[in-house]
Order: C-alpha cells, then sequence, then structure tokens
C-alpha cells in the first residue's frame, strides 16, 4: 500500500515541488499539498513542512508560520504519534511551536550556506533512519542563513541522553570535526527528534538529493525509512 | 488612551553573537579600540490603546512571550509611555502608516 504524504504549504515555501516530485515520481507514494490556512485536511500517514522561508522570515524563522491553522493540526497529528518531518525552514517552524526543543540563529559565517554537507546517521532505530546503516554518512546539501542549532547545555545534554540526536555534520569518513559544520550548530547537530520518535527536523535537503543525476541519492533513505515504518502498519493517520 | 511602547530585544547571558562578534571585529578593523563586547538585539515598537499604562504594558508583555521573543534565545524589556491620540486619516488617500498613528 502506498503511503500518503501531506506537504504543508506556507507563503514563502518554496521547497514544496522538489518535495512531492520525489515522493511521487521518484518513489511512487501518493502526496498532496496541505495549505497553510487548511484547519481540517485529509487524513495522511505523515505530514512534511518543506523548506523555505515562511513569511519572509520576518521577525524569526518560523515565528509566524508556527501561528498559522494548519500547525493545530500539525499538533494533533504529532500528539497521536503520527510522522511529521520539518526540513530546512520547516525544522525553524517545528522548534517555534514547541514540538522540537531548541532555536536557530544566524549561521555563526553570518553567510548563508549553500552546499554539499556529510552527516553522519547516529541511530538507524527510528522512523527516520531505520533505512540506513548505524554510523552511515549521507551526502546531502544545505542551503540556509540562520541553521545555527541552539540549545542550552542541559538540555543538550538530556537530547544526547535520550538519543535524540539522528544526524550530525561530519566528515566524509564519518568524523564529527569543527571544520565539517557550516553553521556553528551546537554538538554539530544537523537533525532531532523529539523525545517520542516521531517528530523529526532536518537541517540539509533530502528531498534535493534523491536522484543520481543531482549528485547524490542519500537523501532517498530518510524518505524510504519513513516508507519502510509506515508500510509495517505503524501509521497513525490524522 | 493611547500609548506607545518598545520592547527591546537581547540575546539571553551566555549566548554567542555572531553578528555581535562581527561588528566588534569590524569596530576594531576600523581602529575603534577598547569595545570588550558588542551584542545585538531589535527594538519593536508598538503603538495600542488600552484603558491604562499597565494594562497597555501587560498586553505588550504577553505578546512579547507568545511571539516577539523566543525564549530559548532571548529576553526582552517592555517601556510604555503615553503617545499622541491618532490623527484622523485625510479623505481620498490611503492612511499611511504616518497618519494612521505610527510615528
Amino acid at each position: 500500500m502506498k503511503a500518503r504524504f501531506g506537504i504543508v504549504v506556507f507563503p514563502g515555501t518554496n521547497c514544496e515541488m522538489d518535495t512531492y516530485h520525489v515522493l511521487t515520481r521518484v518513489l511512487g507514494q501518493d502526496a498532496a499539498y496541505v495549505w497553510h490556512q487548511d484547519r481540517a485536511p485529509d487524513p495522511y500517514d505523515c505530514l512534511i513542512l518543506p523548506g523555505g522561508f515562511s513569511y519572509g522570515d520576518y521577525l524569526r524563522t518560523g515565528a509566524i508560520a508556527r501561528f498559522a491553522p494548519v500547525m493545530e493540526r500539525v499538533a494533533e497529528h504529532a500528539a497521536r504519534g503520527g510522522l511529521v518531518l520539518g526540513i530546512c525552514n520547516g525544522f525553524q517552524i517545528l522548534c517555534e511551536a514547541g514540538l522540537l526543543p531548541g532555536a536557530f540563529q544566524r549561521n555563526r559565517s553570518l553567510r548563508f550556506v549553500c552546499g554539499w554537507t556529510h552527516v553522519r546517521v547516529e541511530r538507524a532505530d527510528t522512523p527516520f533512519t531505520a533505512a540506513c546503516a548505524p554510523g552511515q554518512v549521507l551526502r546531502i546539501p544545505v542551503s540556509h542563513g540562520e541553521g545555527n542549532y541552539y540549545v542550552d547545555p542541559e538540555t543538550l545534554a538530556r537530547l544526547e541522553a535520550r538519543g535524540q540526536v539522528l544526524f550530525r555534520y561530519a566528515t566524509p569518513d564519518g568524523e564529527i570535526t569543527p571544520e565539517s559544520n557550516p553553521n556553528g550548530s551546537v554538538a554539530n547537530i544537523a537533525g532531532i527528534t523529539n523525545e517520542q520518535g516521531n517528530v523529526l527536523g532536518i537541517m540539509p535537503h533530502p528531498e534535493r538529493a534523491a536522484e543520481a543525476v543531482l549528485g547524490s541519492e542519500d537523501g532517498r533513505l530518510v524518505f524510504l525509512s519513513v516508507i519502510r515504518y509506515l508500510s509495517e502498519g505503524r501509521a497513525v493517520r490524522v | 488612551m493611547r500609548y506607545k511602547a518598545e520592547v527591546r530585544v537581547t540575546l539571553k547571558h551566555g549566548v554567542l553573537d555572531p553578528q555581535g562578534a562581527t561588528v566588534r571585529s569590524a569596530l576594531a578593523a576600523l581602529g575603534y579600540e577598547g569595545f570588550e563586547e558588542v551584542r545585538v538585539g531589535k527594538l519593536i515598537e508598538l503603538w495600542l490603546e488600552a484603558p491604562s499604562e499597565e494594562a497597555a504594558r501587560e498586553r505588550v508583555r504577553e505578546v512579547g512571550e507568545r511571539l516577539l521573543a523566543n525564549p530559548v534565545l532571548e529576553t526582552f524589556t517592555v517601556q510604555v509611555a503615553p503617545a499622541p491620540a491618532a490623527r484622523a486619516p485625510v479623505p481620498g488617500r490611503p492612511a499611511g502608516p504616518g497618519e494612521a498613528g505610527g510615528p
């Protein structure tokens, strides 16, 4: 059975078509766009908040989007154990909404970074990484001005202890070094889940690295993990 | 009564400020010595109607907590003062920020 993905679109979102393309044309799944004003979207197995510049990133990235009507549904879906995946700006929105811990600052360089990064998979026993090998290094691009992830030291210790860090910026060999960190994120964090493990925020763009012609197929593994998890009947529909 | 509020949003103590650090090194490059630390924040001005100054402050504090500052990274202070009454918009012209009672 195909999995059904809802791709949430805010004014200023710009990665929704790439995400739709990968899910439907590349991976053969069902997907539909969900408008930010939609309070009652159709049932979806997984809601995706794609990248972009929702509401122009005014005030702070994700600060306005998190009050959009659709976010109530996203929170309900997450509370019931449904899968939610925030990519880049989607990650920022989930943090602002309190569905994920932490916040984002300007990149340490103060430059917009756009290019390939390597991320190490810290756990392969989650809905978002089950198709990966533990410690596998994925080549996925980033594209952001405010990707500098911050949590206070106590929260960071809790995240680490509970295994909520799923992806870390690394060298191609999987070493965690300051040089492989493109934005200054604490502990080289590139992706985290909530405590329950059903909400993921990831800064690099897996949807931009899902076809060989684009230079990498590694991003597919994130979506394939979700599809596998859902096909095992662990779906919770909105 | 009409009030003007100023919300000053600053980074929490201990949070690194990449913008401030860059401004500081720019100052040093221009030959200005002695600036030990520079931190960049935001000033948000709001005009509102409220029954009292205290009520206006409460209301601004509430939006500060909900929207204007992110408690993970930032803190904020609120200053409220009475503001002159809004001028009526000029007929036939759309009210610009200056006329609808802005600055």
